[in-house]
C-alpha cells in the first residue's frame, strides 16, 4: 500500500477530436488537500470528473486508495472493471458540484439519508439518525425538514456536502463549490471545508478562491490547456518569480486571495 | 318535432354495457399505452444512440398516420399476415400502441427536463440505474408529465369512438344503434356527447387531485 489516496498516471481525455487532458500525472497523499486552479476551459472539471468516474479517461490509469478505477491494466490489456468492482472503488469517493445538484423533491434530510437507505440498506430510522448527525456536522440540523428551494445557496451546498459525507468516503472531490454562491455565502461553505481538511479528509478542490488554495491546500495544481503545469506546495507555486502562464492567470483571476499574495 | 330522450334511456342496460366496454378499453389501453410509452422513452434514454434513432421510426409512423387507418390496418389487414383478432382485442391493442407513441414523447420530454447533474449526484452516491429512474428521474419529472398525460388520456377516450367502425361494442356503437332503431338519432348523439364529456371531466378531476398531491410533495 502506498500513502497515496489518488494516483493518476498518463491520464488523457478527448471529446471527439478535442483533447481536453494531456498526459496528466498527479498524486494526492492520504489526508492531504490538493487545490486545482487554472483558467476556465483548462480541463479542471474534466480531471475531477475522471477521478469521480463521471467521465472515462481516454487513456491512462487512475488508482483510488491503491485500487484501479474503471479499468484494469493499460495499453492493449486495458479492460473494464466489473460493475461490482467499480462500485466498490467509487464508494470511496464523495463528490460536491458547483450547482449543488440536490434532489428538489426531497427534504435536506431526505437528500442525505436516501443513499443510506437505498444503497446501504439501512432502515429508515437508522438512516435518518445518521443523516441528522451529518446535517448537524455542517450546522443544518434545524433545516432538516426544508426542501432545497427553501434553503439559501450556501445551505444547499452544505447539505450536498453532508450528503456526500454520509456515505463515509475517504476522498472528497469539490468542483468549484462556491462559484454559484453570492459572495457573502461562500464563507460558510469554505469554513465547512476547512474543518473537513483539519479532520484529515483527503480532498481535491477545483477553485478560483486563490486564498483558500494558498491557506488550506497542502498542494496547488495549476492546469493550463489540459496540461498539469505544477503540482506543488502553495509556497513553491506562488513564489516569485512565477512561471509566465501562472502569472498571467493570477493577473486575470485576481481576487482578494491573490492580492494577498502579491 | 320534440326531443324524446325517454326512448333512448329506456335502453339503459344496453347503453350501460357500451359505457362499460368504452371505460375498460379506455382505462386498460391508457395504462398499457403509458407503460409502453415509458418503457420506450427509457430505452431511448439509456439504450445508446442506435436504439434511440431506431425507436424514433415507429413513433413517427404512428404519430404521422390517422388512428382510423391504423385500426383498419390492424383489424382488416391483420388476417393477411395471419393476425386474426376479435374486435375488442384489436381495439385495445390499437389504443395502446397509438397512445404509446405519444406517451413515449411525453416521457422523453420528462427525462430531458431533469438536470444531468441530479443524475450524476445519484450516481456518485451509488444508486443503480433503476434506482436513479425510480427515486430521482420519475419523481422529478412527475409534475411536468402529468398535464400532457391527462390530455393524452382525454384524447384516447375520444379516439375509442372510432372503434365502433371495427364493430367493437363500445358506447358509440351501442348508442347510435339504439338511435337508429328508435328513429332518435339526435337524442342518441346528445346522450353520447354528455357521457363522453362526463368521463372527460372525471379524468380532469383525477388529474387535478394528482397534481395537488404532487406539488405538495415537492413543495
Ligand atoms: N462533454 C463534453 N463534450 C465536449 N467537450 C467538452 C465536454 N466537457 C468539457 N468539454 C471541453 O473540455 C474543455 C475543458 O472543460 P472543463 O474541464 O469543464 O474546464 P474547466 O473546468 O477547467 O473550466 C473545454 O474546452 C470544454 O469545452
Ligand atoms: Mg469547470
Amino acid at each position: 500500500m502506498t500513502d497515496h489516496a489518488i494516483v493518476a498516471t498518463h491520464v488523457s481525455k478527448q471529446f471527439g477530436d478535442t483533447v481536453v487532458l494531456r498526459d496528466i500525472n498527479m498524486e494526492v497523499e492520504r489526508g492531504k488537500v490538493s487545490c486545482l486552479i487554472g483558467p476556465s476551459g483548462s480541463g479542471k472539471s474534466t480531471l475531477l470528473r475522471c477521478i469521480a468516474f463521471l467521465e472515462q479517461a481516454t487513456s491512462g490509469t487512475i488508482l483510488v486508495e491503491g485500487q484501479p478505477l474503471g479499468f484494469v491494466g493499460d495499453g492493449k490489456d486495458r479492460r473494464r472493471q466489473s460493475p461490482a468492482e467499480l462500485r466498490k472503488v467509487r464508494s470511496k469517493i464523495g463528490m460536491v458540484f458547483q450547482q449543488f445538484n440536490l434532489w428538489p423533491h426531497m427534504t435536506a434530510l431526505g437528500n442525505v439519508s436516501a443513499a443510506l437507505r437505498r444503497v446501504r440498506g439501512m432502515s429508515r430510522s437508522e438512516a435518518e439518525d445518521r443523516a441528522m448527525r451529518q446535517l448537524d456536522h455542517v450546522g443544518l440540523k434545524e433545516r432538516a425538514g426544508h426542501y432545497p428551494s427553501q434553503l439559501s445557496g450556501g445551505q444547499q451546498q452544505r447539505v450536498a456536502i453532508a450528503r456526500a459525507l454520509a456515505l463515509d468516503p475517504t476522498i472528497m472531490l469539490f468542483d468549484e463549490p462556491t462559484s454559484a454562491l453570492d459572495p457573502e455565502l461562500t464563507g460558510e461553505v469554505l469554513s465547512v471545508m476547512r474543518e473537513l481538511a483539519a479532520e484529515g479528509m483527503t480532498m481535491v478542490v477545483v477553485t478560483h478562491e486563490i486564498g483558500f488554495a494558498a491557506s488550506v491546500g497542502h498542494k496547488v495544481a495549476f492546469l493550463d490547456g489540459g496540461k498539469l503545469l505544477f503540482h506543488d506546495t502553495p509556497e513553491a507555486v506562488f513564489q516569485k518569480p512565477r512561471e509566465p502562464r501562472l502569472e498571467q492567470f493570477l493577473d486575470t483571476y485576481l481576487d482578494r486571495g491573490a492580492a494577498m499574495l502579491k | 318535432m320534440s326531443f324524446d330522450f325517454a326512448v333512448i334511456l329506456a335502453q339503459g342496460p344496453k347503453i350501460l354495457s357500451g359505457i362499460v366496454v368504452t371505460i375498460l378499453i379506455w382505462v386498460g389501453g391508457n395504462v398499457a399505452a403509458a407503460v409502453l410509452g415509458f418503457l420506450i422513452a427509457t430505452l431511448r434514454r439509456f439504450g445508446g444512440r442506435g436504439v434511440d434513432v431506431l425507436l424514433q421510426v415507429p413513433i413517427e409512423v404512428i404519430r404521422g398516420t390517422p388512428f382510423l387507418v391504423q385500426i383498419f390496418l390492424l383489424y382488416f389487414g391483420g388476417p393477411y399476415i395471419g393476425l386474426r383478432l376479435d374486435p375488442i382485442t384489436a381495439g385495445f391493442i390499437g389504443i395502446s400502441v397509438y397512445g404509446a407513441a405519444y406517451y413515449a414523447e411525453i416521457f422523453r420530454a420528462g427525462y430531458r427536463s431533469v438536470p444531468v447533474g441530479h443524475v450524476e449526484a445519484a450516481e456518485c452516491v451509488g444508486f443503480s440505474r433503476n434506482q436513479i429512474i425510480r427515486f430521482v428521474l420519475l419523481p422529478e419529472m412527475a409534475l411536468l408529465v402529468l398535464p400532457p398525460s391527462i390530455n393524452m388520456a382525454i384524447i384516447l377516450l375520444k379516439e375509442t369512438a372510432l372503434l365502433s367502425l371495427i364493430t367493437v361494442p363500445e358506447m358509440t356503437m351501442t348508442v347510435s344503434a339504439i338511435g337508429s332503431q328508435q328513429y332518435a338519432f339526435v337524442e342518441a348523439l346528445v346522450v353520447l356527447a354528455l357521457v363522453y364529456w362526463a368521463l372527460v371531466e372525471v379524468a380532469n378531476w383525477l388529474g387535478r387531485i394528482a397534481e395537488r398531491k404532487l406539488s405538495k410533495l415537492s413543495a
